[in-house]
């Protein structure tokens, strides 16, 4: 009884908080540095040259908390740089004639903005402007990079300790202990749940890529959701890389039933015009949509919780009161919405080893099929 | 110029997910139904279920897509 009106009484009054404060920030304009929630939101799931976790003003000056990384430049005429990302200062000094961009100096500049992205870093002449001319090959470990080295490092290490542990035939013959009691129900339900129905006979030649698969995505989502860690899983150039792996491994198990029903599928012939490039766009879109699928969930995910928090500062600027009233529902909603990140986490890492293991599963299916047909 | 495109892609990316929300809406009922006359087959029709998700989930994300190519252009 308490619990089904409780709900309605919180949606009520943090509606009228959101009205009140709207009207709030209307009426008042801000004076103060105003806080761009695009720009906090986007800084937040790109890729960047260091892992940031706050900012701080004291003594009238910024001071940003950060772990710097790498900068590995390669370019021609300049040859190969090697710098920490702290000796550019967050965009604010040049150094050894490269400056990175921020959303703030690519104003200033008056860049192009198709060309130029925040994050982005440059080579500059003597007098500070931004020099077209020099070619840069940008090899540096940026934090996406990094993260994913540690994600990977962990998830190695974590499998060969159990690896180990089951050749000495613990948890073979007795009941798994720690770390492999987490371990063994996952990796039986991907072989069970995932590999058998969609694979058959030949689950045990693709079981090891379908559950490789699944660990990386999934440490790498979950590594991506702790507060001031890069969201690996949400470039698009991360989830393309894994498509493009699943791509190939589901070209490679094709048979010809499977190019049959491509190029000359069993229809009537007046139907085959419009099916054929159906099917030869089908091949491709598969994995395409595997690659859009996991990017755009860890996106919206990280871009609703970044939301919500922003939702305290923007109001906060309009006046301090909305700020700190709406802050106990925003940080509710918050944890709410995390708790149904992890669930995405794995659900993610699910599907896409589900739908790997259906796709090669599809292109090696009809033989039987057919010999059935025949017979 | 740039508003339209702007207002027209978002438009087309809600309207996607619109149709992508009725359609695994359909999806959640036909699975719950059939689990509930058939409960031994919970493991099935889970798979069967998140596998005809996932692919409904498709046609929204290329909306959405579609609709990142409208404010780029």
């Amino acid at each position: 009884m308490v619990s089904g009106l409780f709900k309605p009484f919180t949606v009520a009054v943090f509606s009228v908080i959101l009205m009140a404060s709207f009207s709030a920030l209307s009426a008042q304009e801000p004076k103060k540095k105003s806080f761009d929630a695009n720009e906090v939101i986007f800084g937040h799931i790109s890729d960047g040259h260091e892992f940031h976790f706050f900012s701080y003003e004291s003594g009238g000056k910024e001071h940003e908390v950060t772990i710097p990384l790498p900068v590995i430049l390669y370019s021609s005429q300049r040859g190969l740089t090697v710098f920490m990302s702290s000796k550019l200062d967050h965009g604010h000094e040049p150094y050894k004639g490269y400056a990175l961009l921020t959303d703030h100096n690519i104003k200033e500049w008056g860049l192009d903005t198709k060309k130029f992205h925040a994050e982005q870093i440059v080579a500059v002449n003597e007098k500070g402007k931004v020099d077209e001319a020099v070619k840069i090959y940008d090899f540096s470990l940026t934090r996406n990079v990094v993260q994913m080295i540690i994600a990977l490092a962990l998830l190695v290490w974590v499998m060969l300790v159990i690896a180990k542990r089951y050749r000495k035939g613990e948890g073979v013959h007795n009941a798994p202990k720690g770390i492999q009691s987490l371990m063994e129900p996952i990796i039986t339900f991907i072989r069970d749940d995932v590999a058998k129905p969609n694979l058959g006979h030949k689950y045990e030649k693709y079981l090891p890529y379908i559950q490789t698969v699944f660990f990386f995505i999934l440490i790498n989502n979950l590594v991506g959701l702790i507060p001031g860690t890069a969201n690996v899983t949400g470039n698009i150039a991360f989830t393309m890389l894994l498509a493009l792996i699943s791509f190939i491994v589901i070209i490679f198990s094709t048979n010809k039933h499977y190019w049959k029903h491509i190029f000359w599928p069993p229809v009537p012939h007046g139907v085959k015009p419009i099916l054929i490039p159906v099917e030869i766009l089908g091949v491709f879109t598969k994995p395409f949509a595997l690659m859009i699928r996991l990017y755009a969930n860890m996106v919206a995910g990280h871009i609703i919780i970044l939301s919500l928090v922003s939702l305290i500062f923007i109001l906060g600027a309009a006046s301090k009161i909305t700020g700190y009233v709406v802050s106990p529902f925003s940080i509710a909603f918050v944890v709410f919405i995390y708790f149904i990140e992890i669930l995405v986490a794995f659900l993610q890492a699910y599907i896409f080893a589900m739908l790997t293991a259906v796709f090669i599963g599809q292109a090696f299916e009809g033989e039987h099929h057919e010999e059935k047909v025949h017979v | 110029m740039e508003a339209m495109a702007v207002a027209g892609g978002a438009i087309g990316a809600g309207i996607g997910a619109c149709g992508a929300g009725i359609g695994i809406g359909q999806i959640g009922k036909g699975a719950l139904e059939a689990i509930a006359r058939q409960p031994e087959a919970l493991n099935d029709i889970r798979a069967n279920m998140i596998l005809t998700a996932a692919l409904v989930e498709g046609a929204a994300l290329f909306a959405i897509v579609v609709g990142f190519l409208a404010i780029g252009k």
